[in-house]
């Protein structure tokens, strides 16, 4: 490899000096296995989390079978039941959602957006990827051992997360918190890795402000989750030691069945608080990814600049840092000291302005748009929709008052699927849809995608829409059937049998957006190096799918933010960021 | 044109569905109608912005979606717009957040007059403790907890010898009265939920939790667990009934204190 | 949580006061080129590695914030038991300073070019650091020996968890400081100058590391040793 030629006048970045040193692969093993490119390991990454995703797309079809269809499926018992809902929960969450978007998503982007040759730290990066697929056998581990995964609820929650009378507890739980701190091992790894190539890596000319959204949103879920995962990890070591070792952490003195326990003295809250001050950013480390994602789709296929960037930036660091002061808004009935409910729901209702400003600021980079209706955009669109849906029941449930009868009820499940699961997968199609072609160099089927867009989209809304009703009628979450409440009507059953019909095309749908993936690789329209006509730098490599290095000789410069799209006066519709100014006439 | 009608469709949708579905909360039961006026207002304020935001997207996407020739306008930002847009949804969120603090407030506050009930849960049952004649209820702790005892109560201590013990029945409430709820549990997490109502609380190993509330209506509700407490948590079910002043003394006259209850344990013990 | 959350608050700051200096309130469309852009050219660049470790030092940091938040929430409570502490921790202590000095003397000799003296540092900072890992040990042994490794008692079971997981930073921090040694006694007076500046960095790296570890532990120290009751009953005091 020809080292690289500096121009001698500008600065020079770390990402370029460190292209002498980048690490290239010397065989098969090593190009695709145990592979140091970032984009490699996105794909990895992604292929992993898509595929464990899979596993707890069928877990929520057993349970909503049971919810739909109760004593049908008769092997579907209460502990096989808590333990699909636990399992469901936690891979979606952390092994799907958070490695996807950061892991797969991270790994892509960021030094293609910011013109870097790589991660700073590819060795690094490259364990953690391991350490992420060790986390994920270990958890699946739980399933294979005797008296399987653990039923605890995602949430954990001891003393009953590591006592009998829960399913799993010999083994599931262990496995479950050994997987845990795994995964927070790699995470930090790859975690660092986006951090510092976001600081030191950006290509000459990318200011701060240059960046697209996509990346502030990346980077600002990032340092969250670093500084919030290891509140998580506190959690599990020490619930580990309780049940390993028999310390008391968070085990009172307690009588289970008849049974004295010899624990003493620990603190049920104390785990809740440790869960929950990870547990309420990590909301958002899914979340703003998301909203950084979505914001480029809506740009790039509405061909308008994304409306009030500065906002957009401001609205996304102010969420991150607020996020941090609004965790016990999980506890309003925990049993915590009710003082901390005032100062809760204000914080709380408060992050409902900025993220309010980036919902407006989408739509109205719609307006006097040139709106490309693509399936990227599509569910661009269908994010709004279910996002505003669920934030705005969020406002319900922050509301101290107003979550003590919601809580704990099916209305919460409802919102937190339309807000965190719906709408940042919606954001993960969307992503796959407009950035497949880079990856693969072709485009992924049109009508496929538009028929995997309107089942997932309006197929979701009818699940959850509906949930918050049964909910509001004070129908516990977590229950293994609705049945033998005296203010439940009957017609609730019919509800709840439409619920499961309808998850079960939603989930159906999903296996013709896999054949997609799949069939595209080798037979999709080929998209050429733009195809969506975008401003931004990865779309401007030399080679479509991009090489090893991303760039070729010479790195790129930048001279424009991410968003020139129809600038008056300009030929084309948008203006890369890497396009020179031309020289103005004197 | 397609896009654009569905997304109005998802608007009108979920309000024909909201005003007209039979799914909706369970009359109430108690003095919280503050907290169910507090949710209409919430619903109202969410509601219109719902709309509002989808339906002008649905609008931008009828409008300004691609035709051969168009382009889109340049605008990078609005900052007018912007400040008006944060301003008003500052005001719609203090509208929410301000009742709802009130509301929240009364709700942490419990009247002096408020008589004690305690709530003991374990895997998978209730049990129920009242104040005898002193109106105090006596010590507690797990650590008196026998097969004859199984609320741990101390036997030492002189108010807990005429506590009213209620195992495997029942709660019975008197109507109009404000109860405080003492909640305590012997082993995991649960939670005292009784949907009409709509207050909860979670139920901690090693420490005591409550809150109050008045009953309004005579009837028989269900209680529930709403706090994951196990396989049987589903079934850890319940009733309360709440029923006039007399009715009440009938009930509470034919229960047995915590010594009536020791009684034939420790003649046993002797023999 | 009350710790946790001051932790947070002064990262909020200190990322605050950074992102002030990139021209967070510029209008990005209005300027067109590359010399615009206000950090880059005027601030010194860091290494990249500095960076990556100050950037991991921050999330251990979270992580003792969170254990000394539980450790004090714990203490909070009535039953708690305090435990006595075993003297040999002042020991530790010393070797830790010692240690942290040792690497600090290192960091110079590298930046003067003088290798004797700075392997001679590195050494002395590795069998320091040993030592202090098993003073620890003995610490646990001495402990366990008076009967508190008991299940019972959440005192004894923060102390040694909190323990551990600071000799497990340690431990880590062995494993760079192996390697630093190897490259230091690799290097000979003929090596060239960019392999120098590596080893001074590579050095400045454990010097860093090393203090954050000292800090850590002599707020640990405190709190085990009950010295900072009374300011945690004055934060409790502001909070309610």
């Amino acid at each position: 490899m020809a080292d690289v030629t500096h121009d001698a006048a500008g600065p020079l970045s770390a990402a370029e000096v460190d292209d002498v040193e980048l690490y290239h692969p010397k065989s098969w093993i090593t190009k695709y296995v145990f592979s140091q490119d970032a984009k490699v390991i996105a794909i990895q990454y992604s292929i992993v989390a898509l595929a464990i995703g899979l596993v707890a797309l069928v877990l929520s079809w057993l349970m909503r079978l049971q919810l739909g269809f109760p004593g049908t499926f008769s092997f579907i018992d209460p502990d096989r039941y808590y333990q699909f809902i636990t399992m469901h929960g936690m891979i979606m969450v952390i092994y799907l959602l958070t490695a996807l978007f950061l892991g797969g998503f991270g790994n892509y982007l960021i030094p293609l957006m910011l013109g870097a040759r790589d991660m700073v730290f590819p060795y690094v990066n490259m364990l953690s990827f391991w350490i992420y697929f060790l986390a994920v056998l270990v958890l699946v581990a739980g399933f294979f051992l005797p008296g399987g995964p653990t039923g605890a609820g995602w949430t954990l929650y001891p003393p009953q997360a590591i006592l009998a009378n829960t399913p799993g507890q010999q083994w599931g739980i262990l496995v479950m918190l050994v997987s845990l701190i795994l995964f927070i091992i790699g995470f930090t790894m790859g975690g660092l890795n986006y951090v510092v190539t976001v600081l030191q890596g950006r290509a000459r000319g990318m200011t701060l402000m240059r960046m697209p959204l996509t990346i502030w949103g990346i980077f600002t879920a990032t340092v969250m989750a670093l500084l919030a995962f290891p509140a998580l990890f506190v959690g599990a070591v020490m619930m580990l030691l309780d049940k390993l070792v028999g310390t008391s952490f968070f085990m009172p003195a307690i009588i289970a069945m008849g049974e004295r326990l010899a624990h003493k003295g620990g603190s049920p809250i104390l785990f809740q608080h440790l869960f929950w001050f990870f547990g309420h950013p990590e909301v958002y480390i899914v979340a703003l990814p998301a909203f950084g994602i979505v914001s480029d789709l809506i740009s790039t296929h509405a061909r308008k600049n994304i409306f009030g960037y500065r906002m957009m930036v401001w609205a996304l660091v102010a969420i991150g840092a607020l996020s941090f002061v609004v965790w016990a808004h999980h506890m309003y009935v925990s049993g915590m000291h009710p003082a901390f409910g005032f100062f809760f729901a204000t914080t709380t209702l408060i992050i409902a302005i900025p993220t309010a400003i980036k919902v407006y600021n989408w739509v109205l980079t719609l307006w006097r748009g040139d709106i490309h209706l693509t399936v990227p955009m599509l569910f661009a669109l269908g994010f709004i929709v279910t996002f505003v849906n669920g934030g705005l029941t969020g406002l319900f449930l922050g509301n101290v008052v107003v979550d003590v009868p919601l809580s704990d009820t099916m209305f919460v499940v409802a919102h937190f699927h339309m807000v965190m699961g719906v709408a940042p997968i919606l954001v993960i199609f969307g992503a796959i849809y407009h950035w497949y072609p880079k990856v693969t160099g072709r485009m992924l089927g049109d009508v496929l995608g538009k028929l995997h867009f309107w089942v997932t989209f309006l197929g979701a809304y009818l699940i959850f829409f509906p949930m918050h009703y049964i909910g509001l009628m004070g129908v516990p979450r977590r229950y293994h059937e609705i049945s033998g409440m005296a203010f439940v009507p009957p017609s609730a059953a019919t509800l709840n049998e439409f619920i499961t019909i309808v998850a079960l095309i939603v989930g159906a749908a999903q296996l013709a957006f896999l054949f997609n993936l799949v069939w595209s690789v080798r037979h999709g329209r080929p998209a050429g190096g733009n195809p969506w006509r975008a401003t931004t730098l990865e779309w401007q490599t030399p080679q479509t799918p991009p090489a090893h290095g991303n760039w070729g000789k010479d790195l790129p410069v930048v001279y424009r933010w991410a968003y020139d799209y129809s600038v008056p006066g300009a030929a084309e519709d948008f203006l890369p960021q890497n396009q020179p100014p031309t020289p103005q006439p004197a | 044109m397609g896009v654009a009608i569905v997304l109005a469709l998802v608007v009108i949708g979920s309000v024909v569905f909201h005003f007209l579905s039979p799914w909706w909360w369970t009359p109430i039961a108690s003095n919280w109608g503050y907290i169910d006026d507090t949710i209409i207002i919430t619903f109202w304020i969410t509601g219109v912005v719902f709309a509002a935001v989808v339906l002008f997207m649905a609008y931008c996407v009828l409008r300004f979606r691609h035709r051969e020739g168009n382009r889109a306008a340049y605008e990078p930002e609005n900052k007018r717009l912007e400040w008006w847009l944060a301003v008003g949804t500052g005001v719609g969120v203090a509208a929410m957040l301000a009742p709802g603090l009130v509301v929240w407030h009364q709700f942490v506050t419990v009247p002096k007059d408020a008589t004690i009930v305690e709530v003991v849960a374990q895997q998978w049952q209730w049990a129920y403790r009242l104040p005898g004649a002193d109106g105090r209820i006596g010590a507690s702790d797990v650590a008196h907890i026998t097969p004859e005892n199984p609320l741990g109560i101390d036997p030492k201590d002189p108010h807990g010898q005429d506590d009213v013990v209620i195992q495997g029945d029942n709660l019975h409430l008197p109507l109009g009265k404000p109860v405080k709820m003492l909640l305590r549990a012997v082993d995991v997490l649960h939670n005292f939920y009784v949907p009409e109502f709509r207050a909860k609380m979670d139920m901690i190993p090693g420490s005591v939790t409550y809150y109050w509330f008045t009953p309004t209506r005579a009837g028989t509700f269900d209680v529930l667990c709403a706090e994951l407490c196990g396989t049987g948590h589903t079934f850890m079910r319940g009733n309360v009934v709440v029923e006039p002043e007399g009715n009440y003394q009938a009930w509470l006259q034919q229960q047995k204190t915590f010594a009536q209850l020791q009684a034939p344990a420790s003649t046993q013990a002797k023999n | 949580m009350v710790v946790i959350v001051l932790f947070m608050v002064l990262m909020a700051i200190l990322a605050g006061w950074w992102l002030s200096r990139q021209g967070l309130a510029d209008k990005p469309w209005l300027e067109v080129g590359v010399g615009v852009e206000a950090g880059g050219a005027k601030l010194p660049v860091s290494p990249t590695a500095k960076v990556g470790l100050g950037a991991f030092l921050v999330v251990a940091g979270s992580l003792f914030s969170l254990l000394v938040s539980a450790y004090s929430m714990r203490m909070d409570m009535a039953d708690w038991r305090a435990l006595p502490m075993p003297t040999v921790l002042w020991f530790s202590t010393g070797l830790l300073i010692l240690a942290s000095i040792a690497l600090h003397m290192a960091l110079i000799a590298a930046r003067c070019d003088e290798l004797g003296h700075l392997r001679s540092s590195i050494l002395a900072a590795g069998v320091c650091s040993l030592a202090f890992l098993t003073t620890q040990l003995l610490a646990w042994r001495e402990l366990a020996a008076s009967g508190y490794f008991t299940a019972a008692n959440p005192a004894s079971a923060f102390f040694y968890l909190v323990t551990a997981i600071h000799g497990a930073h340690m431990l880590g921090g062995l494993v760079a400081l192996c390697r630093t040694s190897v490259r230091a006694f690799a290097l000979s007076a003929t090596s060239p100058p960019r392999a120098v500046g590596k080893l001074a960095l590579s050095v400045e790296l454990c010097a860093l590391y090393w203090h954050f570890l000292l800090l850590v532990w002599l707020i640990l120290f405190g709190l085990l040793m009950r010295w900072t009751d009374d300011l945690i009953a004055i934060c409790r005091g502001l909070l309610t």
